[in-house]
């Protein structure tokens, strides 16, 4: 059974996690502190992290990096809106993914759903990807959309690669830029933009509604599957 | 200016100051005489010093046996005296090896001026101290005034006690602090004969007649006098130390009066040397009458000379205005505490049309307390003609060229007088000469009249009068005509020239009216208070040549508000002086007589509610500083800015009491719109919830779902509301900052659409983006609420079924965007209002009513990225169309971005 600990200090919000996560046939630990909850991720290995950035004790960031010393557990970070820094920051640090508070429990549960399928699907890295009627295939490295080989430039193939690699998963732009530029160009998110515009022309059935590379305001991109 | 020294910290000053450092502090308690409590008040200040937690031991301290000081001295700790044999006898002295190896931070040590027992280190005890103090130890003392050296003489003579123990004045002068112990003389004759004050036994006698009112009291005032004449002396050395400008108290002053008639320069060389010899300080003052007289632009250039000499020497320098010069300088003379008055020798010639007494007479013969001191004339100083008409100077080539005209004038007459000559006696010739007079005393002033007149007189008798060509002259009706002629010429030189002054002065004002007219049609015109600055600043600096400021308080003092040519920055000397004149309410700066070595001169602008500001101005051409017509002027001028300024600033203030409304508007406003928005939600969210809890079991699953989905509904609509709130906030406070990026428009657009889609569900949007479309450097995040605030407000005012459309295109010079519905429309009057804060077109149907904050946010964020947000009808005047134009993004460089891997 997948077991998932909660850090939040909000009762009420613990309260209906845990309800709906059981509901859901998972396994849930609750921890009110961050002191609390960093123990627990050691202590309980813990499958799925669900992380409140906003602790009385330290600040959830803090979290994410003392977790990250010494597991790569997946962990969703809720936060407020209108927080980007602190998102982009959070992930930065390692989180897989965010949730905006005040959210609906679908989402939440279809974010869970994706991390913990993406730690599953994991060892099949190399594996082929299908995703919304396109097939990348990273050992062959060919795409194939509606029967076609699609002809992809260097970078545009490292671009996909890279968002291949880790289905589903939140990637910041900083994310992307560093592996498929280097790190000197970690800022110069128009590369980006031109770049997943490209890949959306050849790949998506509609590029003006993208639906295989999706936008996060403000964070990055994420590829559907 | 040679003058800029005087404010320079004098070297001696400061060196006298850096000696004292390291050195410990001598403070001393000055009496009149013992029994006036003097140990008592050191021992007292020693308590509080242990109090702070002073390390405080007493070296010598004479009780006298006196029940309240013994009391005073526990506490404290008292080194043991050392004992000294001296021709048999032991007696106890203040063991100085002690308290240098004991090392306290204070050392009391009473009797000053007391000699040590021979054998000694010292003779003397202020020399222990003054080793004390080397060492670093700060030294408590007493003294009675009565010990020092340089009055001991009078103190004989006023006690009749010949004091022995006397006290170098040096060490009173270099203490650092005197505390003067101040006891009226009767009550200390009282505390005397109660037998509180110590007299030693074999000085009982002579103490008798030093215990006499009269002695006392003229001891008294020694030590008080000694003591005041420290604190300004120490005050002096302070303020030169410092590079303080003056006025440095001093007890004497002398004042040095001059008109322009005088040698005043020689007055105040004078009056410096007066000075010097008291040690007083002085000052140069020039009365301005109201009666107008004239003053020719030479005087005027030797009285400003003569100021500045003044300056140069040390002098304060002062321009009263009064109607009566002696008056005047009198009552200036007693405000200054002046002692002496230094004026020139009296002339008959006072002011101008002035008969009678000269003011030299009237003054001496008011000046009453004041000892006048008359300074003489130099025997080779012109002689001035009795009540002369000022003779206009001119520049050399002008008096040459007057000249030259004079002589050309009477040659003509002369010709003139041959014709006239032919037909008319005599006589008749000196009409025409009469009129070259007049002519050239109009035209070229009064000394070229009266060569004129001269010269016609020759020529007249020469050439005229029988014998011709001789100066002979025969006819004694003719000597009569040439006499009466030349006299008449005099008079006649001297009325043209005097009417030639009055034309030039007419001329004079009508330009300074002109000045002032176009002045008050200038700043009447402006509008705003920058406005009003920007023309008084202009128009100052064109009047006077020169540069111009205007400083206006603000949060932190005065900052300059406008200047032309512009200037941001003053020097901080000027900066003091306009600090100064703002405060006094007098000018301040250059030329004035307030810290004159500044560059600018500043005039405060004074209003019936007080000073608003100061005018700084400068001279760049000519004249140092400004002439005292053009001061007149300036004067005018700045009281007239004073009032323009001030009816701009009330303006200021009704548009801000204005703001303030509105701000209170908004304020109830908010009230309104949080308990209306916030509540209803609330209301539906409670009322499903507790449905559900208490009916449960008798809800059917379809109704159950239904509430669940009200209260979720609700949360989101809360949810909004709060997140325009929060926006709205961060706006308001400048909060908000675009953090812009590279982004695609789609992605934005697609964004918004997806978090609407569960509020359109009942509507179709379509989006239509050109494909041309750039990358646009926005802030993502923000945008995206403008297009999720605009959708929201589409699917809550058009009617359900209907399409929204996001249309963008790139433009020659913008980015285009529209977002158009099929709704009702806005009313023309309202398409601008929609954008104020909590402004709601009034809508019908009260369900939809927002929270009317969503197109204020719109605004707000679009004009933060320099774009603009304006509400237009839709296509074919249906609907609503809101307008959106961002400005192009800059030019984009990819070409690193194949390169970069």
């Amino acid at each position: 059974m997948t077991r998932i600990l909660v850090i939040d200090d909000e009762p009420q919000i613990r309260k209906f996690m845990r309800i709906s996560l059981s509901a859901n046939g998972y396994d849930v630990i609750e921890a009110e502190t961050a002191a609390d909850g960093i123990a627990a991720a050691r202590g309980q290995s813990p499958d799925l992290l669900i992380l409140d950035l906003g602790l009385p004790d330290l600040d959830g960031q803090e979290v994410i990096s003392a977790v990250r010393e010494s597991s790569d557990v997946p962990i969703i970070v809720l936060s407020v809106r209108a927080e980007e820094l602190d998102k982009v920051e959070a992930l930065d640090r390692g989180a897989n993914d965010y949730v905006v508070k005040p959210f609906g429990i679908a989402e939440l549960m279809a974010r869970v759903r994706a991390v913990v399928r993406q730690r599953g699907a994991k060892e099949a890295a190399d594996a082929v990807i299908e995703a919304g009627g396109v097939r990348i295939d990273l050992t062959r490295r060919v795409v194939i959309r509606g029967g076609e080989e699609q002809r992809l430039s260097k970078k545009e193939w490292e671009l996909l690669e890279v968002f291949a690699r880790s289905p589903d998963r939140l990637l910041t732009h900083r994310d992307l830029l560093l592996k498929v530029w280097g790190p000197a160009h970690v800022d110069n998110t128009a590369y980006l933009r031109v770049y997943v515009n490209q890949l959306r022309q050849k790949l998506e059935a509609d590029p003006s509604q993208p639906t295989l590379i999706v936008n996060e305001p403000g964070i990055g991109y994420r590829l559907k599957m | 200016m040679t003058d800029d020294r005087d404010n320079r910290p004098s070297p001696e000053a400061l060196l006298a100051e850096a000696q004292r450092e390291g050195r410990g502090r001598l403070k001393i308690f000055l009496g009149a005489a013992p029994g006036v409590g003097k140990t008592y008040a050191m021992l007292q200040a020693a308590h509080e010093r242990v109090r702070e937690g002073l390390d405080v031991v007493a070296g010598v301290v004479e009780t006298h046996r006196r029940r309240e000081t013994e009391a005073l001295v526990e506490g404290i700790e008292l080194l043991p005296q050392r004992q000294v044999e001296y021709r048999g006898r032991s007696f106890r002295e203040m063991d100085i090896d002690a308290l240098l190896r004991r090392r306290p931070k204070i050392a009391l040590i009473d009797e000053l001026a007391h000699t040590n027992i021979p054998g000694s280190r010292h003779v003397k005890r202020w020399q222990d101290i003054d080793e004390l103090l080397a060492a670093g130890i700060d030294v408590y003392s007493t003294l009675n005034i009565q010990h020092l050296e340089s009055i001991n003489d009078v103190v004989e003579q006023i006690s009749g006690v010949k004091v022995r123990e006397t006290l170098p004045d040096s060490v009173l002068a270099t203490a650092d602090e005197i505390e003067v112990i101040d006891l009226s003389p009767q009550d200390l004759i009282k505390r005397m004969e109660e037998g509180k004050v110590y007299v030693p036994e074999q000085a009982r006698r002579a103490m008798r007649s030093f215990f006499t009112p009269g002695t006392l009291t003229a001891l008294r005032e020694l030590a008080l006098r000694h003591a005041a004449e420290r604190v300004d002396r120490q005050m002096v050395d302070y303020m030169r130390a410092h590079a303080i400008s003056g006025p440095w108290p001093a007890r004497e002053r002398i004042l040095v009066c001059f008109d322009e008639k005088v040698d005043a320069e020689r007055l105040v060389r004078a009056a410096k040397r007066a000075a010097e010899r008291r040690g007083a300080a002085w000052v140069a003052v020039t009365v301005e009458t109201a009666v107008a007289h004239i003053v020719t632009e030479a005087e005027k250039d030797r009285m400003a000379a003569a100021m500045r000499l003044a300056t140069q020497l040390g002098g304060e320098t002062a321009t009263l205005q009064g109607d009566d010069v002696a008056d005047t300088v009198l009552t200036y003379a007693r405000e200054r505490n002046c002692t002496q008055i230094v004026v020139g020798r009296a002339r008959r010639s006072g002011r101008f049309g002035r008969w009678g007494k000269s003011v030299t007479d009237r003054l001496i013969e008011r000046a009453g307390e004041f000892t006048v001191i008359l300074v003489g004339r130099d025997d080779d100083e012109k002689p001035r003609p009795p009540s002369a008409p000022p003779v206009p100077t001119q520049s050399g080539w002008r008096t040459g060229l007057g000249y030259g005209f004079a002589l050309i004038a009477t040659a003509i007459a002369t010709g003139l007088g041959f014709l006239i000559d032919l037909w008319l006696p005599i006589a008749n010739i000196s009409v025409a000469y009469l009129l070259a007079v007049m002519i050239v005393a109009m035209r070229s002033g009064l000394r070229p009249g009266i060569v004129a007149s001269i010269a016609s007189f020759f020529c007249f008798n020469f050439f005229f009068t029988e014998p011709r060509l001789t100066f002979a002259i025969t006819d004694s009706k003719n000597i009569l005509t040439v006499v009466f002629f030349l006299i008449a010429a005099v008079i006649i030189s001297n009325m043209a020239a005097r009417l030639r002054m009055q034309i030039e002065t007419t001329r004079e004002n009508a330009r300074r009216t002109t000045n002032l007219y176009d002045f008050g049609r200038k700043i009447t015109a402006a509008a705003t208070q920058d406005d009003v600055l920007w023309a008084v600043v202009h128009h100052v600096a064109v009047t006077i040549h020169g540069k111009s400021l205007t400083l206006l308080p603000g949060a932190v003092g005065l900052a300059i508000a406008a200047g032309y040519p512009p200037e941001d920055q003053i020097d901080d000397k000027s900066a003091a002086a306009a600090d100064w004149a703002w405060s006094h309410g007098k000018p301040a700066g250059r030329g004035s007589t307030t810290l004159p070595t500044a560059e600018w001169l500043f005039l405060p602008l004074k209003t019936a509610r007080g000073p608003i500001g100061v005018l700084g101005v400068q001279m760049i051409e000519g004249a140092d500083t400004p002439s005292p017509a053009q001061l007149r002027l300036l004067e005018t001028l700045a009281d007239q800015a004073a009032v323009a300024i001030e009816r701009t600033t009330l303006v200021a203030d009704i548009e801000e009491a204005k703001v303030a409304t509105e701000r209170e508007r908004l304020r109830s406003a908010l009230l309104s719109s949080l308990s209306h928005d916030l509540r209803t939600p609330l209301v539906s969210i409670m009322g499903a919830a507790s449905t559900l809890i208490s009916y449960d079991d008798s809800l059917d699953s379809n109704s159950r779902l239904d509430l669940a989905q009200t209260i979720q509904d609700e949360a989101e609509r809360l949810n909004r509301f709060v997140q325009n709130l929060l926006d709205m906030t961060r706006l308001g406070s400048g909060a908000l900052k675009p953090k812009v990026d590279w982004v695609d428009l789609h992605d934005i657009v697609d964004a918004a659409v997806k978090r609407t889609r569960r509020l359109a569900r009942h509507h179709t949007i379509r989006v239509d983006i050109d494909s041309k479309m750039p990358l646009l450097c926005l802030d993502a995040v923000l945008i995206e609420q403008v297009f999720f605030n605009l959708l929201d407000n589409a699917c809550k005012y058009a009617p359900p079924g209907t399409t929204i459309k996001v249309w963008a295109v790139r433009a020659t010079d913008h980015i285009a965007i529209e977002v158009a519905d099929q709704g009702p429309g806005i009313p023309p009057g309202d398409r601008e209002k929609v954008f104020d804060m909590f402004y709601r077109v009034q809508a019908a149907d009260s369900q939809t009513a927002g929270t009317g904050l969503g197109l204020a946010i719109c605004r707000g964020i679009i004009e933060a990225h320099g774009g603009t947000i304006k509400a237009e009808p839709g296509l074919h005047g249906a609907g609503t169309c809101i307008i959106i134009h961002l400005p192009l993004p800059p030019d984009l460089d990819l070409t690193a971005k194949e390169g970069a891997a």
